[in-house]
C-alpha cells in the first residue's frame, strides 16, 4: 500500500515526500540544528581543549545520550503521529524494578541475564500498549492517558520495589553490559542501532508513511484506508518498547533497578524532539533531528561540566538553546518552502 | 483617547525602570548574603595540615539541591574548597538524575582528578562508577548515602541517624523527668528510606529507657507541604501532645504552619537536621519549638578536607593513626536554648 498523498489546503504543513528526508539524511534541514551542535563543540574544543575531544570523553558524552536518546527516537514517532506521551520516565522506572525484582533475578541465574532484558522491554512495550489503547480506542486525550500511566506506573514500580534501589546481583548482565567490543561501550552500539532502525522505520518503510499521514490528518488518513486506532496502538507500544530499550541501558549503567530512575526523562525526550524540527502537532517528524536535538543537550550539559560552570547558568543555557534552535528551524524551513 | 497615550507610556516606562532597579538590585542583594551563609562555619584546620602542599584537583558532585540541606551540602564544599589554595574544586551540576550524576563522574574520571567527593543520589546506582574510578586510581570520598561496595570508597562520611533518634528521645526523658504519662507524637520523614527507619529506631529506643513510648506517628515527605499536611492530621488526631519530634526542619517550616493554624502550643517541640531558622527561634524561645538535633550538612566539606589529606598523603593530626579512617560518622547533638550559639553558626538555610 502507498502512501496517501493527504493535502489539506487549510494545513501549514506541506506532508513530506520521499526526497525530502531521504538522501543527505536531512542534513540540509538541519542545518540550523548543525550549526549549534558545531558552535558547540567548537566552545567545547577552546574552553576544554583535548579534555573535551578526546575519545575518551567522546564516549562518555555517547553513553549520556544512550539513555534519553532511545526514549527521544521513540518519542519521535508518537508526536509525528500527532501525539505525545508524558509516561516515559515512569516506565522507565517499572521496566527497571520489574526486570530486577528477585523474582526475575532468580530466573535470571537459572536461565541466563537475557530474560531480564526480556522482561524490561516487554514491560516497557505493554505499558505503551495501555497508554495506545486508551488512547485510540478509549477515545482519552494523549495529554491525560499518559498523565494516568505516569502516575501508575511510578506508583506500581514503588509498591514493587518498596522504595528501595534493587542492586543486580546477576554477574553475566554486568559483563556484557560492561564490555566494550571495539572499544565502543555496548550500550553505545544498542544507540547507534536503535537510531538506525527508527531513522529506516520512518522514512523507508509503509508503517514510517502511516504515521506521518496520521499525524498529518488522521481523518483523511482513516478515508484512505489506514487503520487509524490500530496504528496510534503501534506508535505507543513502539515508545515503550524503546522505554523497555533506555531501562536495560540504565540498568546495566547504574547496576541498579529502581522507582527513582528516569524521573523527569519526558521533558527531555519532548525537548530533543521538538528542537529537531519534529512538530509538536504532528504530520512531520525527522529521526535524525531528534539524534541532534539529544546530542546537542548532553554535549551542552559535557561542556558545563567540564569547564566548572555553575548549576543554575546551564539550565538557562538550555532554554536559550531551546529558542534559538526553534527559531533558526522556522527561518531555514520558512526560506525553503 | 490619543492625548492620553504619551503620559502613559511615560508612566509604564517609570514602572519598568523602577521595575528592573529593584530586579537588579535584588539579585545583587541575594548574591551577596548568600555568600556568607557558610563561611562563618567552615574554616581551616588550624594544624600543620593547612601548610600549601601539592596541587589537589577534587571533583564534586551532589543531587539537586531542592532541600535546604542538599543546597548547604553543596555551598559548605566549594567555600571549604576556598580556604585552601591548593585544592582545585570542579563542581558539577547537582542532578538527581542518576545516568547524568555517572557521567559526570566519568568526566571526572577522563579528566584525571585527584579525587571525588561523591554525595550519590542513590548509593546503590552510583556504585560501579565510583568503583571504576577507585580502579583508575581516583581516591573517592563518599558522603551521606553509602555505596553497597566497600571497595568503592577510600573513606565515608556519614551522619548519625539512629544517634538522631537517640538525642531526640533523650532530651524528651531528661525533660519528662520520669514521669510515664506523657505522650509522644513524631512526625517522620519519607518511611521507606533506611535512614528514616533508623532515626525513629533510636527515637523509639531512647523513649523506652525512661518508660516512654511513641503514642503517635505519622510520616511526611521531607517537604513543606507534606509536612503541613502531615503535622494537621496528626493534630487532628492527637487532642493533647506532650512531645512531638519532627525529623526534618526543612518539613519543619509546614509543620509549624500547622500548628499555628490549630492553634497549639501545649507541646514541646524537637526539630531534626538542625536549620538556621530553627535554631534561631530555639534561641528566642517564642514558640513551640525547644530543641532539633543536627544532621551536619558540612559532611562533604569534611569530604574536601579528607580528600584533601589523603591525596597530599598527610593523617589526621589529632589521630595516633597514620592513615585516614576508613568512615567518619558525625555526632548528632541536640541543641537546645543553653548551647543553641555553638551551632547556630554551622546551621543551614532552609
Amino acid at each position: 500500500m502507498s502512501a496517501p498523498s493527504v493535502q489539506d489546503p487549510s494545513m501549514q504543513v506541506p506532508t513530506p515526500t520521499r526526497g525530502d528526508r531521504g538522501g543527505s539524511l536531512g542534513l540540509a534541514r538541519n542545518l540550523g540544528l548543525v550549526i549549534a551542535l558545531v558552535v558547540l563543540c567548537a566552545v567545547g574544543v577552546i574552553t576544554a581543549g583535548d579534555r573535551f575531544a578526546s575519545t575518551d570523553n567522546v564516549l562518555t558524552i555517547l553513553r549520556l545520550a544512550a539513555v534519553i536518546g532511545v526514549i527521544s527516537i521513540g518519542m519521535t514517532f508518537v508526536i509525528t503521529g500527532g501525539g505525545i506521551d508524558l509516561s516515559v520516565g515512569a516506565i522507565v522506572a517499572l521496566s527497571s524494578v520489574w526486570a530486577t525484582t528477585t523474582g526475575t533475578q532468580a530466573m535470571a541465574n537459572d536461565i541466563g541475564w537475557i530474560v531480564m532484558v526480556f522482561s524490561a522491554v516487554l514491560v516497557g512495550t505493554a505499558c505503551g500498549a495501555i497508554n495506545g489503547v486508551l488512547i485510540a480506542y478509549g477515545k482519552v486525550v494523549p495529554f491525560i492517558a499518559t498523565l494516568a500511566m505516569l502516575a501508575s506506573a511510578r506508583g506500581l514500580a514503588e509498591i514493587i520495589a518498596d522504595r528501595k534501589t534493587q542492586i543486580i546481583r546477576n554477574q553475566g548482565f554486568s559483563d556484557f553490559f560492561g564490555s566494550e567490543p571495539f572499544g565502543i561501550p555496548v550500550i553505545v552500539i544498542m544507540f547507534a542501532v536503535v537510531a538506525a532502525a527508527g531513522w529506516f522505520l520512518l522514512n523507508r518503510t509503509t508503517f514510517g508513511r502511516r504515521t506521518f499521514a496520521v499525524g498529518g490528518n488522521p481523518e483523511a488518513a482513516r478515508l484512505a484506508g489506514i487503520k487509524v486506532q490500530r496504528h496510534t496502538v503501534y506508535l505507543y507500544a513502539l515508545l515503550g518498547t524503546t522505554c523497555g530499550i533506555a531501562a536495560v541501558m540504565l540498568m546495566s549503567r547504574t547496576t541498579t533497578g529502581s522507582s527513582t530512575h528516569g524521573t523527569l526523562y519526558e521533558l527531555d525526550a519532548i525537548a530533543a524532539v521538538v528542537i529537531g524540527g519534529t512538530l509538536l502537532s504532528g504530520g512531520r517528524g525527522t529521526v535524525v533531528g531528534t539524534l541532534f536535538g539529544v546530542l546537542i543537550f548532553t554535549t551542552l550539559t559535557n561542556v558545563f561540566t567540564l569547564n566548572n560552570l555553575s548549576t543554575s547558568a546551564q539550565a538557562v543555557a538550555k532554554g536559550v538553546i531551546i529558542v534559538i534552535a526553534v527559531l533558526l528551524q522556522q527561518r531555514i524551513a520558512d526560506r525553503k518552502t | 483617547m490619543s492625548t492620553f497615550h504619551p503620559r502613559r507610556r511615560r508612566g509604564l516606562a517609570v514602572v519598568g525602570a523602577f521595575a528592573a532597579a529593584t530586579l537588579v538590585l535584588g539579585a545583587c542583594t541575594n548574591g551577596s548574603s548568600g555568600n556568607d551563609d557558610t563561611s562563618s562555619a567552615i574554616s581551616k584546620s588550624n594544624t600543620d595540615n593547612d601548610k600549601s602542599g601539592d596541587k589537589v584537583v577534587i571533583g564534586f558532585s551532589a543531587p539537586a539541591a531542592d532541600h535546604g540541606w542538599m543546597g548547604s551540602i553543596t555551598k559548605s564544599a566549594i567555600a571549604q574548597a576556598k580556604q585552601y589554595d591548593d585544592v582545585d574544586l570542579k563542581v558539577a551540576e547537582g542532578t538527581n538524575d542518576v545516568n547524568l550524576q555517572i557521567s559526570q563522574v566519568e568526566t571526572f574520571i577522563n579528566d584525571k582528578v585527584d579525587a571525588i567527593v561523591l554525595l550519590p543520589f542513590d548509593g546503590a546506582a552510583m556504585t560501579s562508577v565510583a568503583r571504576k574510578a577507585m580502579d583508575a586510581g581516583i581516591v573517592v570520598i563518599n558522603v551521606d548515602r553509602e555505596f553497597d561496595s566497600p571497595f568503592a570508597a577510600r573513606s565515608t562520611v556519614l551522619g548519625d541517624n539512629y544517634g538522631m533518634g537517640v538525642s531526640a528521645g533523650t532530651f524528651v526523658c531528661d525533660d519528662a523527668k520520669g514521669a510515664k504519662d506523657k505522650t509522644v507524637a513524631e512526625i517522620a520523614g519519607i518511611d521507606s528510606l533506611p535512614l528514616t527507619q533508623d532515626r525513629s529506631r533510636g527515637f523509639a529506643d531512647a523513649l523506652k529507657k525512661c518508660g516512654l513510648k511513641v503514642n503517635n506517628r505519622v510520616a511526611a515527605e521531607f517537604t513543606v507541604e507534606s509536612g503541613e499536611k502531615a503535622a494537621s492530621n496528626l493534630l487532628q488526631a492527637a487532642p493533647k501532645i506532650d512531645y512531638l519530634w519532627n525529623h526534618d526542619d526543612d518539613q519543619g517550616v509546614g509543620v509549624l504552619a500547622a500548628i499555628k493554624n490549630a492553634n497549639r502550643d501545649e507541646f514541646v517541640m524537637i526539630g531534626g537536621a538542625g536549620s538556621a531558622d530553627v535554631m534561631e527561634s530555639i534561641k528566642a524561645g517564642d514558640s513551640v519549638l525547644k530543641a532539633t538535633v543536627v544532621y551536619p550538612s558540612t559532611q562533604a566539606a569534611d569530604g574536601v578536607k579528607l580528600a584533601r589529606l589523603l591525596v597530599q598523603g598527610k593523617s589526621m593530626s589529632d589521630l595516633a593513626e597514620i592513615e585516614v579512617p576508613r568512615q567518619l560518622k558525625l555526632a548528632a547533638p541536640i541543641v537546645t536554648k543553653d548551647n543553641v550559639d555553638t551551632y547556630l553558626p554551622s546551621a543551614f538555610k532552609s
